[in-house]
């Protein structure tokens, strides 16, 4: 199996690599340590260097104008871009072009007038609503939001958490159960965040002070007809469609922000003096690098893989839940022993660790909390008795 | 937790304001008659936190601003947000001090109840 990159994923690499380190790391000097945005002037500027790269719009297909890249070279892209303090849930602080609602690619010709082609011009933004109180990750059965059809429109009752940007957002994709328990009975909806009925209750505070979430309430939330996305009753598919092509690039990310914490670790491991000798010249200081070593190497294999089956057309729901799951775990181990290795600095906000640990114990739940990736994995593996 | 900060004002002077800490947090700047004229955050580039913004602010008081009130909090930013939007919703405008905010860098949040 050949693991070498090609002359175009290199030169890609390091073209990314040299704009987070000569753009985005002096950016970040006079930024709070939890910042997540920069002012508009400054991301039109980011986003005109990455133009110029050819890489705006990581995530939409060529057809409307992204990047024509493969799944590999996205997966080191995104390892790349989230080397950086708010690399884990701002990645370049959007200027590749941020997050986009996959799901809409796949919409009517009027939803797409409507509301993907302002969003991919930037002029509305969108949230993404599955999670309820009652749960996310088994959203078949966790969903609660009742839509009852009235005429020519649904009427959408219930409360979903979790949810990133809804209060900033122009509309969002909304799951909603129209029919019984069970994958058949969910629709998803396009709903407008004007709409009477919508209200965006409250900011849901976490360990992540960036990118928090929030909760929405719906009461008697009416929905045309027409903004249903997709069939009635096939709106888990396209939940789980998202949450599958997603775990690939969110779990390079993870990787990207190990791979930068553990420079890190070895470069002050080499520097930092203690009781006359350097730390790196310590063993329990050389295991602990070792490890993170080990934990990167593997997961890196692993993500690859993952991202290299997708290229294949293969299926590769399994390798991308190994991949979200060791990614996530060895990351947050591989930050956890860099602060370690820093002392009293690692914990300070000075350095990035302290927020990426925070945020990298997200990421162990967030996109799927690696117990039902493993769930996924093991269904995969022992097969549909347990489905 | 509530949505709004109703903690208790204390006096914007310079003694009241040293003897709080320097942590990380949020407050608000209001007047005798309890109307709030300024929301602010004691982020991580602050020299003394909550302290050192208060006691920049007791220097030069905005918008006759006698009064404050604060909220030790590590979530600082997302808490910040939530309090200008509330008080978005409440008011339909920004706090009258809080001169350099940029309304699309804010969203809609419609919490239940009203102002303390």
């Amino acid at each position: 199996m050949d693991f070498a990159l090609t002359p175009e994923q290199t030169m890609v690499v390091d073209m990314v690599r040299r704009f987070v380190r000569e753009e985005i790391l002096p950016l970040e000097e006079n930024l709070d340590a939890d910042a997540e945005e920069v002012a508009p002037e400054v991301l039109s500027r980011l986003a005109a260097r990455t133009r110029e790269m050819g890489l705006y719009g990581l995530d939409t297909p060529p057809e409307y104008g992204g990047p024509d890249i493969d799944m590999v070279t996205r997966a080191l892209i995104a390892m790349e871009c989230s080397r950086h303090r708010a690399g884990l849930y701002a990645p370049c602080y959007q200027a590749f072009g941020g997050a986009r609602q996959a799901q809409l690619f796949e919409a009517t010709d009027i939803q797409k007038e409507r509301y993907l082609y302002p969003m991919l011009r930037g002029e509305k933004r969108a949230f993404f609503a599955l999670s309820e109180p009652s749960g996310g990750s088994d959203p078949a059965r966790a969903i609660r939001t009742r839509a009852v059809r009235d005429g020519d429109a649904w009427v959408l009752n219930g409360t979903k958490l979790w949810i990133s940007g809804a209060d900033r957002a122009d509309y969002g994709l909304v799951f909603a159960r129209t029919g019984g328990p069970g994958r058949s009975g969910v629709t998803a909806f396009i709903v407008e965040t004007h709409w009477p009925g919508f209200n965006v209750t409250r900011v849901v505070h976490t360990l992540r002070s960036s990118k928090y979430a929030t909760e929405i309430h719906m009461e008697d939330l009416r929905v045309p007809h027409e903004n249903i996305l997709g069939r009635e009753g096939g709106g888990f598919e396209i939940a789980n469609d998202r949450l599958a092509r997603q775990r690939i690039p969110y779990a390079a990310e993870c990787l990207g922000v190990a791979m930068e914490a553990h420079r890190m670790a070895i470069d002050y491991a080499r520097i930092r003096e203690t009781f006359g000798a350097p730390l790196a010249h310590r063993q329990g200081i050389q295991w602990m690098l070792v490890e993170n070593e080990i934990d990167i190497r593997s997961a890196r294999l692993l993500v690859l893989d993952a991202a290299a089956r997708a290229d294949r057309g293969e299926p590769f729901r399994t390798e991308s839940a190994i991949a979200k799951l060791v990614c996530a775990e060895n990351g947050f181990r591989v930050v956890d022993r860099s602060m370690q290795i820093h002392g009293g600095l690692g914990v300070a906000k000075d350095l990035p660790l302290e927020r990426w640990f925070r945020e990298m114990r997200i990421r162990r739940i967030g996109e799927g909390p690696s117990e039902v990736q493993k769930h996924v994995i093991a269904r995969d593996i022992i097969g549909g008795s347990l489905r | 937790m509530p949505v709004r900060l109703d903690g208790g004002w204390q006096e914007l002077d310079a003694e009241t304001c040293a003897a709080v800490g320097g942590h990380l947090g949020v407050y608000q700047l209001g007047t005798a008659d309890g109307t709030i004229v300024y929301i602010g955050v004691a982020d991580a580039r602050t020299r003394f936190g909550l302290r050192g913004e208060l006691l920049r602010h007791c220097a030069d008081p905005p918008s006759g601003a006698t009064r404050f009130r604060i909220e030790v909090t590590h979530s600082y930013r997302s808490r910040y947000m939530e309090l200008v939007q509330a008080y978005l919703h409440d008011h339909g405008r920004f706090p009258v001090a809080n001169t350099d905010l940029d309304r699309s860098r804010f969203g809609v949040l419609r919490p239940g109840g009203g102002p303390a």
